[in-house]
């Protein structure tokens, strides 16, 4: 029975490796899917390069909209793999299982963000390899540290805005889902994910800003593109500022799941199903 | 730091344990469990018996952390499932029957590590208890086929290993066998009862629809009605507060009578059994008290229109005390029950 701190950090350990392994084997083990996610979605990304290559815009909206659709990789898996991930569960009547396990319900949610993020780089890797080798899309030198660091820190603030939502599918079912749905194409406007994000004006860009993926994006552009991209602040804003959002999720997160737990317990709709 | 357990705690405490469901959107309030008292010691098998709605899982579901008490005290090796439920997690497993765990892309060796994970067993322990399971559950060939590539009877049978993964101190199987063949369950029954026979202080609470599943497996049984524990007792003295008369079952060709005219019609508390659609006619059920005799009750019955096309008396069943003791079958609807 492991009750030190050492045996609670193996247990979290263990149940988020476990969690992690779903995601990473169901990405690679069925080729079909692995064509399904990882090649066809980055067609969208593929329609804006060709779009102002045909308009004749400046080189770098092709490589600013490559990066955008790389992102959108990993938007899309925060909000269906990780803020939709616990209705599935519920659905299923397998969120009772976890829920009555003795580990970490933060631990679960970390190996789903963990095995998300690594299930979809494949797909931006594909991003990558068809903007470099297909569309010769040009990037400017840049140094490997300052893309990993905001690369890193964006997914970090990304996924635990996902825990977020993943708490809320504890308490409520069909209404979380239309939050999710609610996030999806806003988010994908706001953020500038196929456009300069100063396109959208003073006010636009300032409210833009206050959204993860908008940071995220505009400093990913800015390491990669240089002078190319004027961003909205300096990039080493933008990465404290997703360390802020990242650090701030983690703890809502935390609370959140621990209320929701309680007050659906109270209610008995933690293990309601067809909700 | 965590509270000492006290092996000396029964393994399941409860003591005016309520649930109710306020009233919501036009529906009334419900009342799954309206004061329920219950004390299940270490190593026993402990069955919850009743009908659809008697608050079964209800119960279960509070012994496993999974809802909170309206009311009243439960307690699950000694620890408080609401304000001590992580110290309960670590000493449950819980297997429902008829649930969907793990997920499809899985191979059923993959899913059980999966689970083991969850309760932190290490590699060296989970994978040849794994390897065991799986012979027990005769899913061995099968180890490294994918879940969605197995029938429903084989998914059942992963399911009730997963629940064994974690080598539980207290496990809920909660209809376990719901839907599994005769042969698998009647295996999965034996390695149940020698899981407890062969751990020391291990202990099982059996919900179940079957009255011979619970005959045969339970050391004691609580019959449960409308959220109360109408009786708790060994199977044997369950079947002895039935006493005296004769127990019948009359294949009858009926028109659909229902129990309460028929009450009138011959005196004693009547049950409609199963139809035998192929042969058009039921299974009425009643306990004949002594000194009655039965060709006046079989005339009172062709009196009122009923066929009787076979006769049949036997010894007291549980389920005669069941009927006895609830009023009705175990497969009886109960009016406004909870979930």
């Amino acid at each position: 029975m492991s009750r030190t701190l050492a045996g609670e950090a193996m247990l979290f350990v263990r149940a988020a490796r476990a969690r992690a392994y779903v995601r990473i084997v169901g990405s690679f083990r069925e080729p079909n899917g692995l064509l399904a996610d990882a090649v066809f979605p980055n067609l969208g990304m593929c329609a804006f390069v060709m779009m102002y290559r045909a308009l004749g815009a400046p080189a770098y909206y092709e490589a600013l909209a490559v990066i955008g659709g790389i992102l959108t990789t990993y938007w899309v898996n925060v909000l269906w793999g990780m803020g939709a991930q616990f209705y599935w569960e519920k659905q299923a009547g397998q969120l009772q299982l976890y829920f009555a396990a003795p580990c970490s319900r933060m631990a679960i949610l970390a190996g789903m963000a963990a095995g998300g993020l690594l299930a979809s780089m494949l797909r931006s890797l594909v991003g990558v390899a068809l903007a470099v080798f297909v569309f010769r899309v040009q990037l400017e030198p840049f140094s490997p540290w300052h893309l990993a660091a905001v690369f890193f820190a964006t997914m970090a603030a990304l996924y635990t805005l996902g825990m977020i939502m993943a708490s809320l599918f504890l308490l409520y079912g069909r209404e979380a889902w239309h939050t999710c749905n609610a996030f999806m194409e806003p988010a994908f406007f706001l953020s500038g994910l196929y456009f300069p994000i100063r396109t959208l004006g003073a006010f636009g860009a300032v409210a833009a800003a206050l959204l993860p993926l908008t940071l995220g994006v505009d400093a990913l552009r800015q390491v990669l593109l240089g002078v190319r991209s004027p961003g909205l602040m300096p990039v080493r804003w933008e990465f404290a500022a997703l360390c802020g959002f990242a650090v701030l999720y983690f703890f809502v997160a935390r609370w959140s799941l621990r209320h929701l737990e309680n007050l659906s317990k109270r209610e008995g709709r933690l293990t309601q199903r067809w909700q | 730091m965590s509270r000492t357990p006290d092996v000396q705690a029964p393994a399941v405490e409860t003591r005016g344990l309520e649930r109710r469901y306020p009233a919501s959107r036009g529906a009334p309030e419900v009342v799954a469990l309206a004061g329920v008292d219950l004390r299940i010691e270490r190593g026993e098998v402990f069955g919850l018996l009743g009908p659809n709605g008697a608050g079964k899982t209800t119960c279960i579901k509070i012994l496993n952390t999974l809802l909170f008490p309206s009311g009243g005290e439960a307690r699950v090796a000694g620890f408080d499932v609401v304000r001590e439920a992580q110290e309960v997690r670590r000493r449950i497993g819980l297997v429902s029957g008829g649930e969907n765990s793990g997920y499809g892309i899985l191979t059923v060796r993959e899913c059980l590590w999966m689970f083991s994970q969850f309760y932190g067993v290490p590699g060296a322990v989970a994978n040849p208890r794994i390897d065991q399971l799986l012979k027990v559950v005769d899913l061995a060939d099968l180890a490294h086929t994918r879940i969605n590539r197995l029938s429903t009877g084989q998914r059942q049978r992963m399911n009730f290993a997963r629940g064994f993964v974690s080598d539980p101190e207290i496990l809920f199987l909660d209809e376990p066998t719901l839907g599994m063949d005769v042969n698998a369950a009647r295996m999965l029954r034996d390695f149940v009862l020698a899981w407890v026979r062969e751990r020391a202080g291990r202990t099982v609470l059996l919900t179940t629809h079957y009255m011979a599943e619970a005959d045969q497996m339970c050391d004691r049984i609580a019959i449960v009605d409308r959220g109360r524990v109408l009786a708790c007792d060994t199977p044997a003295t369950l079947r002895r507060s039935v006493q005296g008369g004769q127990h019948v079952e009359l294949e009858v060709r009926d028109g659909g009578t229902d129990a309460a005219a028929l009450e009138g019609a011959i005196g004693v508390p009547v049950a409609w059994g199963a139809p035998h659609p192929e042969r058009g006619t039921r299974t009425l059920k009643f306990r004949l008290p002594e000194g009655r005799v039965l060709g006046q009750t079989l005339r009172a019955l062709e009196e009122r229109g009923i066929s009787v096309q076979g006769v049949a008396t036997r010894e007291t069943s549980l389920e005669d005390a069941f009927i006895h003791i609830v009023g009705r079958t175990l497969d009886d609807d109960a009016p406004g029950g909870g979930a």
